[in-house]
């Protein structure tokens, strides 16, 4: 089983996510430049946090056009697990692989701290760690994090539990305050239609260890190679 | 090319310039723009009732086919300058020479 971490210009969590697959999970990785026009041998890829090409334009417009997102796109379609975290998040809506947009948080702040997240479906693969309605702790860090989608959108994706993850206070409750960027019914992670791509603002990288505050994070990597080993898929 | 001299201005060809609006739809809040309009209220222009923040580009393009120019910036609207989820946008073309 290996892992594929793509790399834009402007990533930076990129060695976060080699380094929580390599020494956490034990599991083999690259780094993957986005230069690259395919990505055969791997078994999932992850797009992870930063600031692609400086957010120019906006989030992810850039790095959506990056030559390594077309073979993304094939993969995503054939069923490849994708998992996109905050500027990977950014880049797969702005691919058209994940529905709505990330706009500039509410409070025209870059929001840099702990939130609590409910698990709201646990219809994608990446959510089999977790049960329903279970609170994870995790931290967020960025400025364009506030989820939009048009009404028809957003009800369709809540039919479909495509809506995965709600910023919510520590006992589950979603209010308004536990909300830190605005996002519509303070969504915080959601997946396609098939489940098997997934993304989320806050980072799951950052908790997977003691040592760093938290281990909520764990469950998502943790469920990433369950249904790698369960269902493998070579594109 | 020196500093301030248009593309088309050394070599002589026709140039279309393109003038890009991208604006949030309706439906859209713009937190940038509620901020502004609530510094345009504490500088005493109350009679401001909304503000809209957007996004204006220009585009050179080395043709005087407005029609194919027109196309072309379509095209670029709908694929990378503007983001059809959250935006709409507009244009203008000018050809010089």
């Amino acid at each position: 089983m290996k892992l594929g971490i793509v790399q834009f210009p402007g990533s930076n969590c990129d060695h976060d996510c080699l380094h929580v697959v390599r020494s956490v999970l034990q599991v083999e990785a690259d780094l993957i430049w986005h230069e690259a026009t395919q990505v055969a041998g791997y078994d999932a890829l992850v797009l992870p946090g930063g600031f692609s090409y400086g957010d120019y334009l906006r989030s992810g417009s850039i790095a959506r056009f990056s030559p390594v997102m077309r073979a993304v796109t094939d993969f995503a379609e054939a069923g490849g697990l994708v998992l996109g975290i905050c500027n990977g998040f950014q880049i797969l809506t702005e691919a058209g692989l994940l529905p709505g947009a990330l706009l500039r948080n509410s409070a025209l702040e870059f929001r840099c701290g702990w939130v609590h997240l409910r698990v709201e479906s646990t219809a994608s693969p990446f959510m089999a760690s977790y049960g329903h309605g279970q609170v994870l702790r995790m931290p967020v860090a960025h400025g364009d994090g506030n989820y939009v989608a048009d009404p028809d959108v957003l009800s369709r994706m809540r039919d479909n539990g495509q809506v995965t993850l709600r910023y919510c206070d520590a006992e589950g409750n979603v209010t308004p305050t536990a909300n830190p960027n605005g996002s519509v019914d303070n969504i915080a992670g959601v997946c396609n239609e098939s489940g098997n791509v997934f993304a989320l603002m806050p980072h799951p990288e950052r908790c997977a260890e003691p040592e760093l505050g938290g281990v909520d994070g764990l469950g998502i990597w943790q469920a990433m190679v369950l249904a790698l080993t369960s269902a493998p898929l070579r594109v | 090319m020196a500093n301030g001299a248009q593309i088309g201005d050394e070599i002589g060809f026709a140039v279309t310039k393109a003038r890009i609006y991208v604006t949030y739809k309706p439906t859209v809040l713009d937190p940038q723009g509620n901020a502004i309009q609530t510094a345009l209220h504490h500088l005493g222009f109350a009679d401001v009732e909304s503000v809209r923040m957007g996004k204006y580009l220009e585009v050179e393009l080395h043709t005087d086919d407005t029609s194919r120019a027109q196309e072309e910036v379509e095209a670029m609207c709908q694929q990378l300058l503007a983001n059809p989820v959250i935006e709409s946008y507009r244009f203008d073309l000018e050809t010089a020479q």
